[in-house]
């Protein structure tokens, strides 16, 4: 008994290499720490009626850019792991069956578990701010969706300590992903823990489809939107179309893996393209998912900070949207060495050129909204300007890599992960960190402090390009990416050692930004920030920071594109809105349905991840049972009343 | 106290700390490493080379005009008190503009496209190149993980290292018995997907006598790292003298030996004086279920070659 439950616990846990010892050591002390600290301070009541169960967007934002940031930092270890490996030729840090999971971990979690969430934090936080609703169309929706993702990248990040971690790349092309050449459970917790989160994602993108189509406030017709607005938009047209692809694909491949089917197998008629297509098809939109909210921090950003209307607004709606169409015709340029032929890649090669277009009349509008502007340089308009240079480097490298008979020699070179990074750390990451630190003060009610915001930009920045432009170089010497090592024959080994001091330096970088967060937190009272702390155009600085539980004591109206900045003027030449009388606000109740709902898939992954029938059914049962109680609950939603009302908006008025 | 030292070291400061990152970036740009994409010895690499040049132009007559231009706006339009450049906090719009900067992309990615497909169909993998001397066909299959090469008019088979005439096409058929992989020498030029299940055409050339590498460019799994494999182009003679070495000097290699040489793991450098008639289509068909593959929509036009049984059977009578 005691030896076959020895032999089950070998297979069970990961074992045998002290560095997974240590992360075992390091994530069990932490765990009892927080347990302990929650007991200790009586604090489990708090975070279950505000946290757990919460429905407010602002929270569940908040929620989804830790949960994010914890990410960025397990992916980001993941990278400095990678680099290390590869700092001089030969090296023996990382065997390459480890490189191998460390290299598949880094980017399903970047792509994944980092920059989604962060994008769903910001919009969660903002966008029913921006356009005068108190919560998003689907508050219960929107709860279930975050703990959907959060307990799915939970599942994925639990291969690193039980089971083994996915070693087939962060798409996990089959055959490799098969049973044949990955029998581990690793393929199924890649499977679970996307197809979990995807959910989510998912209905996240319907989630906000609906709350801009339907909960604008009045006046606010859609080319009175806000740019950032618009961008959440564009994109959750994207995820509506894009994320179903990812769910059927990944189902397929676990039909191959679980019931035998073959979809994807070598044998049996089975057709591993279909899956490279299928997945890039998915893969592609999801590059403009992430990076177009992006664009819109910046319009944000750029025209506060340069005190200035943002310029080209209809250029700028009518470019996102050219943006979002033309991300579905593009996906076959992820393997123009497939063969299909000069028709098709003639085709993929336009198609991809084609979004340098309206990509690029968005950089010229931006720089046109700097122009004849009067530019502030506070942290959130840095990383903002520092993008614009990044990101018409990564833009032209995309452009050279679009060229398909060039491609071929680009093709899995380093040059192509130089350009890939360049674009989604100088384009996506840019973007949500300035977008962070642009309304950090309106989810907190405090700013961070500058100085050390400076310090973490410039040591990203100076990081970023010491550690990318060498890669462009490796790649055009021949080297490829994945590979675990390298000879000293090879002349490679001086750009891969200069790379690597780039990815500490941001490494650096990111513990400022964490050095930032602490030193924020403990000087809060004296970084206190008032409702409009930088001079902001649009509706969510017209509330006091952080914003109330319902937002808007008055149902704002949304007039013009800078309603804010509007009534701003007008209230300076002393023009006042009339007074409106408060009325009792509409607001929907706390749910434990969501989070308990979410556990129970968690427990129905795991069950399939390990192929135990009964485990994924009694998860599979949960979620059922979750959804019919759901059904029948009707005491769903509470009014506030107009004392409270009053004493809340005299409490946070007072106190700017 | 002491303002004006103060402020030279402000000034010091990020000057030195711009001139140490770029020299860190360009020195090991600099430090002797080989750009074999950018020094082709064969027609396919140095079009693509061509290409790539071409491109790299055309982006950067628009893109270096706009750093530089966003660099002016940022530095004057900053906001100090003494700035005396023009403010208009309300000027949003100018169809002008907007539609010079609508038709300068559209220009530029118009003449890229242009080039770019001509190249396409030009340097498409399976057309066969001009030349006055007939092709050798190299058979190449990709392994877990090494590279087995069949020379069927030859009648040898290297493993890990690839000999070919100088100055003579080489038409590669490529497949694989493991993952998809990718067959790249990049100084001949541009990779191509080896695929089970089908067989890949790609023609290239190498114009001058010289010792290159090649690599598999898709990863396949744990030790894919081990794939590179050296590419030897030689005089004719030194070609011909090579194959009759091999095959007085190696062992020929058998069904078993390449169940064997199938399995996972790496391998050395290795020489057989034959191979197994029909190996490579025997490979392409392993999969094949009743006559048909998966791939059957696959046409001859396009790069990927179907070889059904009935191909097989052509070639076996």
């Amino acid at each position: 008994m005691l030896e076959r439950l020895k032999e089950f616990a070998s297979e069970f846990f990961v074992t045998g290499d002290p560095l997974i010892y240590g992360a075992d050591v390091a994530i069990g002390i932490t765990m009892i720490t927080i347990v302990a600290v929650l007991t200790y301070f009586k604090k489990w009541g708090w975070l279950w009626r505000n946290w757990l169960t919460t429905v407010d967007h602002k929270k569940i934002g908040i929620m989804y850019i830790i949960a994010s940031i914890i990410m960025l930092f397990r992916g980001g270890v993941d990278a400095l792991m990678m680099r290390l490996q590869l700092a001089m030729p030969n090296m023996d840090f990382l065997h390459p069956e480890h490189y191998n999971q460390v290299f598949t971990t880094h980017g399903t979690i970047m792509i994944l578990f980092m920059a989604m969430p962060f994008m769903f934090g910001l919009f969660n936080v903002i966008v029913p701010l921006q356009i005068g609703a108190r919560d998003v169309a689907f508050p219960f929706l929107n709860a279930l969706s975050f703990w959907l993702f959060f307990l799915g990248a939970m599942l994925f990040n639990l291969s690193f300590v039980i089971g083994g971690s996915p070693d087939a790349g962060w798409l996990s092309y089959p055959p490799l992903s098969e049973l044949s050449h990955s029998p581990g459970v690793g393929q199924n917790f890649y499977i679970w823990g996307i197809q979990i989160s995807g959910i989510g994602s998912l209905a996240t993108g319907i989630n906000f489809l609906v709350t801009i189509i339907k909960m604008r406030a009045p006046g606010m017709k859609w080319m009175k939107m806000p740019m950032f607005t618009w961008s959440v938009f564009s994109t959750c047209i994207i995820i509506l179309f894009a994320f179903p692809i990812l769910t059927v694909t990944l189902a397929l491949l676990f039909l191959d893996r679980f019931a035998g089917a073959h979809f994807f197998t070598l044998d049996l008629g089975g057709n591993p393209m279909m899956y490279i297509n299928l997945i890039w098809m998915w893969g592609h939109p999801e590059v403009y998912i992430v990076v177009l909210p992006a664009f819109g921090v910046f319009s944000e950003i750029v025209s506060t900070f340069s005190k200035k209307k943002l310029f080209g607004y209809k250029s700028m709606v009518f470019a996102m949207l050219i943006i979002s169409f033309l991300s579905f015709f593009t996906w076959a340029h992820h393997f123009f060495t497939m063969g299909s032929g000069a028709d098709v890649n003639a085709f993929f090669a336009v198609t991809t050129m084609l979004i340098a277009i309206p990509t690029g009349v968005k950089i010229f509008n931006w720089l046109f909204t700097m122009f004849r502007g009067r530019i502030r340089m506070d942290t959130p308009m840095l990383w903002t300007i520092a993008f614009i240079p990044c990101f018409i480097v990564g833009g032209m490298t995309g452009v050279m890599l679009s060229v398909a008979p060039a491609d071929f020699q680009f093709h899995n070179s380093y040059f192509l992960i130089a350009h890939f990074h360049q674009v989604l750390i100088g384009g996506v990451v840019f973007g949500y960190f300035a977008g962070l630190y642009y309304w950090w003060p309106k989810m907190f009610g405090f700013q961070l402090p500058e100085k050390l915001g400076k310090w973490a930009f410039w040591t990203w920045n100076i990081g970023f390009y010491v550690c990318f432009m060498p890669q462009y170089a490796v790649g055009l010497m021949g080297m490829t990416r994945r590979l675990s090592t390298y000879g000293w024959d090879t002349g490679w080994w001086e750009l891969n050692f200069v790379s690597t001091i780039g990815a500490f330096l941001m490494g650096v970088g990111f513990l400022f930004q964490v050095a930032q967060i602490a030193d924020g937190i403990r000087k809060y009272k004296t970084l206190k920030a008032s409702g409009d702390p930088w001079g902001g155009r649009t509706l969510e600085w017209s509330i006091p920071s952080p914003a109330p539980e319902y937002n808007f004591a008055i149902t704002p109206r949304g007039d013009d594109i800078d309603e804010w900045w509007e009534e701003k003027e007008r209230r300076a030449k002393g023009i006042y809105p009339p007074e409106q009388p408060l009325e009792p606000i509409h607001m929907p109740k706390n749910s434990a349905i969501p989070f308990i709902m979410s556990i129970f898939w968690f427990i129905a992954g795991f069950g399939f991840v390990f192929g135990w029938l009964w485990m994924a059914i009694l998860g599979l049962a949960g979620v059922g049972i979750c959804m019919i109680a759901r059904s029948f609950s009707y005491d769903t939603d509470y009014y506030i009343p107009v004392d409270e009302i009053k004493r809340t908006e005299a409490s946070l008025r007072g106190s700017v | 106290m002491n303002k004006k030292p103060r402020s030279l070291i402000r000034i010091i400061i990020p000057v030195v700390l711009t001139l140490v990152t770029i020299a860190l970036i360009v020195w090991p740009m600099l430090a002797g490493g080989q750009y074999v994409v950018l020094d082709p010895k064969g027609p396919i690499g140095a079009s693509q080379r061509d290409l790539i040049v071409i491109s790299t132009i055309l982006c950067a007559v628009v893109i270096v005009p706009v750093l530089i231009l966003s660099a002016v706006i940022v530095w004057r339009y900053r906001d100090k008190p003494d700035n005396k450049s023009a403010y208009e906090p309300n000027w949003s719009h100018s169809t002008k503009a907007e539609a010079i900067w609508w038709t300068i992309p559209i220009i530029i990615i118009g003449l890229l496209a242009i080039v770019t497909i001509r190249y396409t169909y030009d340097l498409e993998p399976s057309k066969p190149l001009a030349s006055e001397k007939a092709p050798v066909t190299i058979q190449v299959s990709s392994l877990d993980w090494k590279w087995l090469f069949m020379y069927p008019e030859q009648g040898i088979a290297t493993v890990n290292t690839l000999n070919i005439p100088a100055d003579r096409p080489v038409k590669f058929e490529l497949t694989a018995d493991s993952p998809m992989n990718s067959f790249w020498i990049p100084q001949l030029g541009g990779q191509i997907y080896t695929m089970s299940g089908m067989a890949m055409t790609l023609y290239l050339q190498a114009d001058h006598e010289g010792q290159y590498w090649g690599s598999g460019a898709n990863f396949t799994g744990e030790h894919f790292a081990q794939m590179r494999f050296d590419v030897n182009a030689t005089s004719e003679e030194d070609f011909d003298k090579w194959v009759r070495e091999v095959k007085q000097q190696s062992q020929p290699l058998t069904q078993e030996m390449y169940k064997t040489l199938a399995e996972p793991g790496t391998s050395n450098v290795a020489y057989y004086s034959a191979f197994p008639e029909g190996l490579f289509q025997d490979i392409v068909t392993k999969y094949v279920v009743n006559g048909q593959s998966a791939h059957s929509k696959h046409g001859e036009a396009s790069g990927a070659k179907e070889i059904t049984t009935n191909d097989v059977d052509k070639s076996a009578n």
